[in-house]
């Protein structure tokens, strides 16, 4: 897993910029886990991505029928759509390091 | 036991049922799957979990209008259908109809990374849209356990699992959940704890180089059910399990009793032959005749009219009809009419469930009046003596219910042993023939024994079985203080009588004809001595008549003397008449 992030930095650090990131979040309902996650993936953007970076929030409880889409199980989970290739974190986000592995983005500094 | 529990459980319906339309099964659990509650599915590899679930769902579709949602975890849709359409589901259109709903989840983990608390809410919420977009009141998850390959954090799945189970508990909804056989528990990952109204187990088992496929259901929670092991199998048409106490001892009986084709031994059978509906035990050595009296027990029920399904272990359909043209006895005509089918199949083809299975298919297909297995002694190859005898079991009351009159051949083999080995079997039978061979004078020949013949006088004698190219004959065989002669000595023992017969005969004739003679000079004797007898009388008349002349003579001349005279004669020939003249003498 490691190695394999190691690989894509040098590839990635240059393209990065250029590109805009597109990220969803899937959330059910208005939970404070879900609030949580919304805040910890808003901020690791911004002190990553500023500019750069659009994060669609889709309510399971208004869209049931999105989650079957990206196989959504788990929630709250982000996905990175673009860059590709997709990527899948689970969880609030509480944990940054392991976000930043998921996003591919700890490279970035 | 497990027909108290079939019997008492659905009437009075203690717990509701959902029955799942699968063959056999709804009867060992009574009435179907508990209503409302998840039941678990558990086995190994190829042991039909999944067809299991999905015919559970699709049944529940068609059959009895409850929509379903299949939430599949290993295969996808496109795999599910195609799998599932080989058994002859069309699982597409059902979806089209919305009867059905597949959702496949997958999870590669290797794609996944864990960041802080998650719960598997997505899942409720796909789950919950499924349920509500087509009104499902019935759901399989297939297979749950691959949420533990797929998802790093197992505290938190498993306590979503037990969560789940009671949201699905909560929906209304009746799922199956399959698992993998564990090592030490029903399931790899101790699924059963959180599963706790009704579990089955399936097991797929190679016995002798044959094997079958197993369904037991190890609990179902407020209900009596079969615990016991039930065979079943994977046909063209879905799951079918075989459960032995399926059928109870309570058919109908019928008092019509049906010609076997050879008069003869309807004679032996009180007259009339078997009753409808029972069952026929044929045992004999081989090349007794056993498939010639089978062929013409078909063919006699052919000519009433009646369908006849012939199921042939030993020989080819073709090869059957070529050798009974032999005896005279013309198969073709009535294959052509759609009065006799045969299933031909080899015993080591498949186990004898599928055989059983296969012909139960073929016995509901063709809905025949008679049905001839010949021999079920094959059928004994394809597995152990228990399972046997509890297949024929099952076949025996499967046709008894259906009042189909049947004819099972026996291969025994030679000796007098055969009457115990059968004797398991026969019990199960109502008419035991037997085919024998009687060796002698260089020379075999067939005998034919009823052995029993439930609830009707039937002979107790030995009868000759000859086949020649006009069919069947039963004839007397010879019973003499040499004891019982068959074939050419038979035939001699006759001539001897008949060539004695005709001495005695002779003998009589000789006998009649010199006492006629004797009787004819006695005659003779009489004659002769009456016409001497005769003769006698007349000299003796004629003496008399001489005598009676003389003294008359001597009256008149007396009288003339007396006038001569002129006595007083004439006053004593008026008085005293010729008395005076003679006292005056």
């Amino acid at each position: 897993m490691k190695t394999k992030t190691a690989g894509r930095r040098s590839s990635g650090s240059h393209c990065r910029p250029a590109k805009l990131w597109q990220l969803r979040l899937y959330l059910v309902g208005q939970t404070p886990k879900s609030l949580m996650a919304f805040a910890n993936l808003k901020k690791i953007c911004e002190s990553h991505l500023k500019g750069h970076y659009r994060i669609t929030v889709i309510d399971l409880v208004k869209q049931p029928q999105l989650a079957k889409g990206d196989q959504i199980l788990a929630i709250p989970t982000v996905v990175r759509k673009l860059p590709k290739p997709v990527r899948t974190i689970l969880g609030n986000l509480s944990d940054t390091d392991h976000l930043l592995v998921g996003l591919d983005l700890r490279a970035v500094d | 036991m497990k027909n108290n529990g079939h019997k008492s459980t659905s009437p009075t319906a203690g717990l509701p049922k959902c029955p799942t339309g699968i063959q056999g099964l709804d009867e060992i659990t009574g009435g179907g799957l508990p209503r409302g509650r998840p039941t678990l599915v558990c086995g190994g590899t190829g042991c039909g979990k999944t067809l299991l679930a999905a015919e559970f769902l699709v049944r529940g579709a068609v059959q009895f209008g409850e929509p379903g949602v299949f939430m599949a975890f290993e295969e996808t849709e496109a795999e599910l259908k195609a799998n599932v359409a080989s058994l002859g589901f069309d699982l597409a259109g059902l979806i089209r109809r919305k009867k059905i709903a597949i959702d496949y989840v997958h999870i590669e983990r290797s794609e996944v990374q864990e960041s802080g608390e998650y719960d598997l809410e997505g899942l409720f919420v796909r789950l919950n849209h499924a349920i509500d977009s087509i009104g499902a009141r019935r759901v399989v998850l297939d297979t749950l356990e691959a949420l533990f390959a797929s998802l790093p954090n197992e505290a938190i799945l498993r306590a979503e699992l037990r969560r789940l189970f009671r949201w699905l508990k909560d929906k209304g909804v009746t799922a199956v959940i399959t698992a993998e056989r564990g090592r030490d528990q029903l399931t790899r990952h101790g699924l059963e704890e959180y599963v706790s109204d009704c579990v089955i187990l399936l097991d797929h088992r190679v016995n002798e180089q044959i094997a079958t496929r197993h369904l037991r259901v190890v609990k179902y929670r407020g209900a009596l059910h079969g615990t016991n092991e039930f065979p079943f199998l994977i046909g063209d048409e879905g799951i079918s399990v075989l459960p032995i106490t399926s059928l109870g001892l309570n058919h109908k009986i019928s008092v019509e009793r049906i010609a076997t084709g050879i008069p003869r031994l309807d004679a032996m059978l009180g007259g009339r032959g078997f009753f409808r509906g029972s069952s026929i035990l044929l045992t004999g050595t081989p090349g007794t005749g056993k498939t010639i009296v089978a062929a013409n027990f078909a063919q006699a029920a052919c000519r009433r009219g009646e369908r006849t399904l012939f199921f042939s272990f030993e020989e080819s359909p073709n090869q059957i009809i070529r050798n009974m043209h032999s005896i005279g006895l013309r198969l073709e005509p009535l294959v052509k009419r759609g009065l006799l089918r045969f299933h031909a199949a080899r015993p080591s083809l498949y186990g004898l469930e599928m055989h059983l299975a296969t012909m139960f298919k073929e016995i509901a297909a063709f809905q025949p009046h008679v049905v001839i297995v010949d021999p079920i002694t094959s059928l004994m190859d394809a597995g152990t003596a228990s399972e046997c005898r509890a297949m024929v079991t099952r076949l025996v009351d499967y046709l008894k219910a259906g009042q189909v009159t049947t004819l099972f051949t026996s291969l025994t083999q030679a000796g007098h042993a055969l009457q115990q080995s059968e004797a398991s079997m026969s019990s199960l039978m109502d008419s035991w023939l037997l085919l024998q061979d009687f060796e002698g004078n260089g020379e075999r020949n067939r005998v034919l024994y009823v052995l029993k013949a439930r609830g009707m006088a039937h002979s107790n004698q030995i009868r000759e079985f000859l086949i020649s190219d006009r069919g069947i004959d039963l004839v007397d065989a010879y019973i003499g203080p040499s004891g019982v002669l068959t074939g050419a000595a038979r035939v001699a023992q006759t001539a001897r009588e008949k060539a004695e017969a005709l001495a005695s005969q002779q003998e009589a004739a000789r006998r009649q004809r010199e006492l006629k003679r004797k009787r004819a000079a006695l005659e003779q004797q009489i004659t002769g001595l009456r016409s001497e007898h005769e003769a006698s009388a007349e000299e003796l008349r004629q003496i008399d008549e001489q005598v009676g002349r003389q003294t008359r003579l001597l009256t008149t001349e007396r009288t003339e003397l007396g006038r001569l005279r002129q006595a007083d004669i004439s006053v004593a020939a008026s008085t005293r008449g010729n008395s005076k003249p003679k006292s005056k003498r």
